[in-house]
Order: structure tokens, then C-alpha cells, then sequence
């Protein structure tokens, strides 16, 4: 709750290992605070979270090494270098052998040549590129990304949905993935939650739901969420 | 606690530090000008007076103390708003890094950086003014102790108002040490002031610290009693600014303020 508003209500999923669950919903639906819960930086007023199987509000710091996260709203600091960041990040993660961990994940993003870049300097696929280095230094069981690709070019888009797609194949962990890209969303999601006010209004396969609500396309059927939601809630 | 993240804290300060001369020339130049600026006045003055007074260790001795409290809050508010500017608080606080390494970064920060300010101080003030260290004895290091745990507790006292009313509040951060000194009795002795200003000073740790500089400097006892006084006022001021800010940081969790944070976000 934010003062009086309810901006989630009732929502519960599990997101398994290997699997890429979306995010979706109109604009103020609950996505962003959904992911802001997750990342403990807004205490729920009720229910729990759990990472595997730790409690967030119990063993924050424990539970927070499972997880990582990339937003567009959070770029890293642009006053440091790509390789001072993930070298502090990976530090506050407890990444093991941080060294040899950011030498990989450099060359993964192909940003060896912007390690002594100050962040601040780089365009916007190069820092989206930079805050997914980081939000893999600590191999998480839990990825959190928060429209990872907009404001991005196709080109630059498809090598991020590539990059995400490898880590979730790797099988150390699972991905929350919020996007208003539906084409995106139906190429790289195994299974979509949309949110509309806050709670859950239909979860399944990105691939078969838009027929299951009569619907053409995961376009369509967004829309249709976020412009007559409770036509949605009867079926 | 950790410390690798807390010693990752610190590091992002010194990657800081050794990438802009404009963040390291502060730490030395304002002490170095106000060295300056006081040498002289002292020199002035006891070209001029004829009570044998040597105003050197008196004044300036005091000006160097104080400007290390206020190196000391100001290395770890500085250190704070770092995060501030860059709006960093979603990156660093969805981390597993807990508070107390957090604050403890912050104060390790505040630590290195006010050690440069002092010893910059230290050596000028020798070299260019004649000012030995030697003149305060043993009783520095209470001294130094006192003004240290103090300035940290105003730094993260100073943060926590930040932290909860936004980066605009900063504003009200800078000025404290000089709202601060004419109470703390820096340059006089507290029986300078009125009464109402007296009684605000026996509740600054720093005012028992400049009484005990002048009591060694006149080759009087300084009473143990006043300086244990000013030590646990000191150790008060940090209990509770630390209580402060976790209550503050507390309540930002519950209304989302640090995942939102910016001026326009505060009510």
C-alpha cells in the first residue's frame, strides 16, 4: 500500500529455475512495485516473499544474495568506470572470484573496450549492456528485469533478449521479466502474468493466451487488459 | 557484517577521490586556507597584545580541532550523498548489503578522508606557524576522540534528515558546523557566554574538548570528570543518530520512498 492506495493486492507466483515469467500490465498496474518488493527495497504490508526458499523479510541479506536485478530507472553510477561498478557490485554481491567474473562478463557484453569508461559516458545499449554485466556478477537464482530493452534499437534489443534467453538456458536461475513489447514478450517468455490494479487477471503461455480470451495476438490481448479489465475478470 | 561490502563502500569513495581532483583538492585546500587565514590573525594578535598569551595553540589549535570535527561529518555526509547524486539507493539497497555495513562504509570513508584533512593541517600548522602538537600532551588523543565520534554522529544524524526529506535538505547540512561553534566555545571560554547559550553548550560534547584545550594551554588540570562528560555525550549523540537513521531508512522501506527517491518524491 502507498498511503491509503492498495498498488498490490493478493498476488502470488513462483518463478522456476530455467523459466522466464513477464511481467505485464498497463502502466500503474503493480509491475514496478511487484519488482520493488522483490528487491527489498518496499517492505509489503502483508504476505511474505521467499528466494529460494529464504524469506525476504526474515534474512534479508541472505536472501538478497540470490537475486539481482536491471532497470532502465536505475543506471549504475555515472561518475564510476563499467569496471569500478561491477567491481563494487560484485564486492556488495559476494561474488566469488569478482576479478575473473567481471573478465567474463566483459567480453559476454562485449564491453572490453568501455572497462574504463565512466558510465555516465556511454550510450544508452552500452549502459543497458553494463547494468545486465552487473545484474549477473552473483549468478542469480533470481533475475529481475524491468523493461531491460526500451529505449533501445531492434538490433541492440534482439542481442539483449539473446544474452537473457543464454543465461536462463545456463539453468542457474529464473527471470521476471517486465516489457510493454509484446513481440518481445511472446519470443522470450515461457509464461506471462498481466496485472491490472494491482492483482493477477490472467497468467499463462504468451504463445496460446491471446486465443483463450479471443484475441489475435499478446497486443491485442494487453489492450484489452488494460482498457476493460473486467470484461477480462468474468471470462 | 561484511566486510568486503563494507570495505566496497569505501573503495567507491577512493575510486572517486583518485578520478577528480576537484573531490581531492577540498579535502586539503579549506583546511589549508583557514590554516592559513588564522596563522596570521594569531600572529597579529600576539604582535599586538601584551598579556604573553601566546594565542597560537590557543586559537589556532582550536580552529585545527575544529576543522577536524567538521572533516568528520563531512566525510561522512559527502560520502552519502554520493549515492544521492547519483541516484543510487535502488542499486545499493536492493544488494545484501545491510545497514550498519553501510553506515560503517560510510564512517570508514569519513575516517580516511578526514586523516588526510588532519595531517595536511598538522604539518602547516607546524611549518608555517611554529604549532606543536607536543603543547596538548596526552590529553590529544581524548581530544581527537571526542570531536571524532561526534562528527560521525552529526554526519549520520545529518544523513538521516537526507534520507527523509529529500536531496534539496542538503542544504541544511553545510552550515551546521558554523551554526555549531559559537556554542561549542571554539575561540572563548564558555563563561563568554550568556546564560541560555551556556546552557545549550554543556549539552555539546566539542565545548568540554575547547574548555579542556584551554586548561592545558593555561597549565591547569583538566578535570577527568569533564571530559568523561563530554565522551558519553559524544557516544549519545552517535547512539541515537544511528537510531535516527535506521528509523528513517525504516520507514523509507515501508513507503517506497528509497525505490522512488528523488526531491519531488518526499511529502
Amino acid at each position: 500500500m502507498y498511503g491509503g492506495a492498495v498498488a498490490v493486492d493478493h498476488i502470488s507466483f513462483e518463478v522456476g529455475s530455467r523459466e522466464i515469467i513477464g511481467l505485464l500490465g498497463p502502466n500503474g498496474a503493480g509491475k514496478t512495485t511487484t519488482i520493488n518488493m522483490i528487491l527489498g527495497v518496499l517492505e509489503p504490508s502483508a504476505g511474505s516473499i521467499l528466494i529460494e526458499g529464504v524469506d525476504l523479510a526474515v534474512h534479508r541479506s541472505r536472501a538478497l544474495n540470490c537475486t539481482n536485478f536491471a532497470a532502465v530507472y536505475a543506471p549504475l553510477p555515472g561518475n564510476l568506470t563499467v569496471e569500478q561498478n561491477l567491481r563494487i557490485f560484485g564486492m556488495l554481491y559476494g561474488a566469488a572470484n569478482v576479478s575473473q567474473r567481471i573478465e567474463t562478463l566483459l567480453r559476454q557484453f562485449t564491453l572490453l573496450n568501455f572497462r574504463h569508461t565512466k558510465c555516465g559516458l556511454l550510450s544508452s545499449g552500452e549502459e543497458t549492456r553494463v547494468c545486465l554485466a552487473k545484474a549477473l556478477l552473483n549468478r542469480p537464482r533470481l533475475l529481475l528485469l524491468d523493461e531491460p530493452t526500451a529505449s533501445l534499437d531492434p538490433a541492440i534489443a534482439a542481442d539483449i533478449r539473446k544474452m537473457i534467453l543464454e543465461f536462463a538456458a545456463e539453468g542457474t536461475g529464473g527471470v521476471l521479466w517486465t516489457s510493454h513489447n509484446m513481440y518481445e514478450v511472446q519470443e522470450v517468455c515461457d509464461r506471462v502474468l498481466f496485472l491490472s490494479h494491482g492483482k493477477i487477471l490472467l497468467e499463462g503461455d504468451p504463445k496460446t493466451l491471446p486465443r483463450e480470451h479471443g484475441k489475435s495476438t499478446l497486443e491485442e490481448l494487453f489492450i484489452a487488459v488494460a482498457r476493460e479489465p473486467l470484461a477480462l475478470e468474468k471470462l | 557484517m561484511t566486510a568486503k561490502r563494507i570495505f566496497a563502500i569505501a573503495l567507491r569513495q577512493f575510486y572517486l577521490f583518485r578520478g577528480s581532483p576537484a573531490r581531492l583538492l577540498p579535502l586539503f585546500a579549506w583546511v589549508a586556507i583557514d590554516i592559513v587565514l588564522w596563522g596570521f590573525i594569531t600572529k597579529y594578535l600576539n604582535a599586538v597584545t601584551r598579556t604573553g598569551l601566546n594565542f597560537v595553540p590557543l586559537l589556532l589549535g582550536a580552529v585545527l580541532l575544529w576543522d577536524f570535527m567538521t572533516r568528520v561529518m563531512q566525510g561522512v555526509t559527502t560520502a552519502f550523498f554520493e549515492d544521492v547524486w547519483t541516484r543510487n539507493f535502488l542499486n545499493l539497497f536492493s544488494t545484501p548489503l545491510t545497514l550498519a555495513e553501510y553506515i560503517t562504509g560510510l564512517v570508514l570513508t569519513g575516517v580516511l578522508t578526514s586523516t588526510f584533512g588532519l595531517v595536511a593541517m598538522i604539518l602547516l600548522a607546524a611549518l608555517a606557524f611554529g604549532l606543536s602538537f607536543l603543547i596538548y600532551g596526552v590529553m590529544l588523543a581524548p581530544f581527537l576522540l571526542i570531536l571524532f565520534v561526534w562528527g560521525v554522529a552529526l554526519g549520520v544524524m545529518a544523513s538521516g534528515v537526507v534520507l527523509r526529506f529529500g536531496p534539496a535538505a542538503e542544504w541544511f547540512i553545510w552550515p551546521i558546523p558554523a551554526l555549531l561553534s559559537p556554542f561549542a566555545g571554539v575561540f572563548y571560554p564558555l563563561s563568554t557566554l550568556p546564560a541560555w547559550m551556556r546552557v545549550i553548550s554543556r549539552m555539546l560534547p566539542a565545548s568540554y574538548v575547547f574548555e579542556g584545550m584551554r586548561a592545558v594551554i593555561a597549565r591547569q588540570a583538566v578535570s577527568a570528570a569533564m571530559l568523561a562528560c563530554g565522551a558519553c555525550l559524544a557516544i549519545v549523540y552517535l547512539i541515537a543518530a544511528s537510531w535516527t537513521f535506521t528509523s528513517i531508512y525504516r520507514y523509507a522501506l515501508r513507503t517506497g520512498l528509497i525505490a522512488r527517491y528523488s526531491a519531488e518524491s518526499v511529502s
